[in-house]
């Protein structure tokens, strides 16, 4: 049952592995605090939408089943949109049409079409969180290597005193700035993915490497 | 602003691939080879401006009348899926062949960020009727010039030695991410020299 959770964390994350919701991702990670509102606005509607899909997917008739997810969703996008409008004005604005955008963002129609459609609500649930979560700590990387890099900042809520931006020494006043740009976020995200396909790789040539030598003891041992 | 700066402003400075990131699926997903490139990016430019015709009178004469904008993201999603069935239907019945060349792509563009998007960016743009369907013809040719030059690239890199880890969709969006470099040269400041 936990595996529901932590599946969507790591082994199939859905920006690393398989790809999904990669529009919002490369368009919001400029900043550190634009990942962790998208975050949080995708971790509400792919929680909503999965267990609104996962209780109606006895009364949706199959052949419609498509335009009914999105109607759900699409819901949900709404709710978080007037919601971050009204108490988060800044971040709403930083984050442009990409907040009305969730709603096309493949992860929640994938998830809600290929596991809430057919699972039961408990399942549903902990699968939209690990997917939700993953979702969140793969955009927290990015923009965290974004921001840092391209700008020599970690920029993150404002409270009190404090402004809500941490500078960076050395990096603040000669950063990387194409990192911060657009070609940055798809440089970026190409070495990531490389980088976790040479990890795969790694620890697939390891097991063949272990499964291979694994008799080899038993042998030396009986000359 | 003008019809002619509208379309330089989405073919070449908002990119909605390469500055934008909208439409990134099908563009790392459909550019392996270049005849199903243009397909899509024909198919794409056909959706694009209807949708963002459609879009557009929905809101000015249904959604603003009513006072119902926050239904806006709703609506338009209906719309467009609404819209892309149309078409598909439509081009069956007229013309079998140019179906058999654009219709595997027709579903994908549902669920392409690039259509709502250019409805969305419309709306909030307040642009006219004429204004929002240029907008989305020009933001499609941009998806277009995109996808070919890509896609060439790509059958090209097919031949060439890149590094394991590195090969498919990582090297994909570092060509990419070398394309945007070059798409920085085109910038406001450009448009301003054009237009005067």
């Amino acid at each position: 049952m936990f595996n529901e959770f932590t599946k969507g964390i790591f082994k199939e994350n859905p920006i690393f592995i398989i790809l999904l919701g990669l529009c919002p991702t490369l368009a919001v990670s400029t900043q550190v605090v634009n990942a962790l509102g998208m975050g949080a606005g995708v971790i509400f509607v792919l929680l909503g939408s999965e267990i609104f899909v996962s209780l109606l997917k006895d009364f949706i008739p199959e052949r419609i089943r498509i335009p009914a997810f999105i109607v759900i969703i699409a819901s949900f996008v709404t709710i978080v949109d007037l919601v971050m409008q009204a108490y988060a004005p800044s971040l709403s604005k930083s984050l442009g049409v990409f907040v009305q955008l969730i709603v096309v963002n493949c992860i929640i129609l994938g998830r809600a079409e290929a596991f809430a459609s057919k699972r039961k609500l408990g399942e549903s649930l902990l699968d939209a969180l690990g997917m939700g979560v993953g979702f969140t700590l793969g955009l927290l990387l990015i923009s965290a290597i974004r921001e840092i890099l391209g700008a020599g900042t970690i920029t993150l809520f404002a409270v009190g005193s404090f402004d809500g931006v941490i500078r960076i020494p050395g990096l603040v006043s000669q950063p990387a700035r194409v990192l911060a740009l657009a070609p940055g976020a798809l440089l970026v995200i190409g070495f990531l993915k490389a980088l976790f396909n040479w990890l795969e790789m790694r620890k697939q040539s390891r097991e063949a490497w272990a499964a291979e030598a694994a008799p080899a003891p038993s042998e030396g041992g009986a000359s | 602003m003008s019809y002619i700066g509208i379309i330089i402003t989405f073919v070449f400075i908002n990119n909605f691939i390469l500055t934008q990131f909208l439409g990134l699926c099908p563009f790392i997903g459909v550019s392996r080879k270049t005849d199903s490139a243009v397909g899509m990016g024909f198919a794409v430019i056909f959706v694009m401006s209807m949708a963002s015709l459609a879009t557009w009178a929905v809101y000015r004469l249904i959604l603003v009348p009513l006072n119902i904008e926050y239904l806006q993201t709703i609506s338009f999603i209906l719309i467009i899926a609404a819209l892309v069935q149309l078409v598909e239907m439509v081009i069956i019945k007229i013309s079998p062949p140019l179906y058999k060349a654009l219709g595997i792509y027709l579903p994908l563009i549902t669920t392409n960020c690039a259509v709502l998007g250019i409805a969305l960016i419309g709306v909030r743009s307040n642009y006219n009727a004429l204004e929002s369907f240029v907008a989305g013809i020009a933001a499609g040719l941009g998806f277009l010039l995109a996808i070919v030059v890509m896609s060439t690239i790509r059958e090209r890199l097919d031949r060439e030695w890149v590094p394991k880890p590195f090969r498919g969709v990582p090297i994909a969006f570092i060509t990419a991410g070398l394309m945007a470099l070059a798409f920085m040269a085109f910038d406001k400041a450009l448009l301003k020299n054009l237009l005067g």
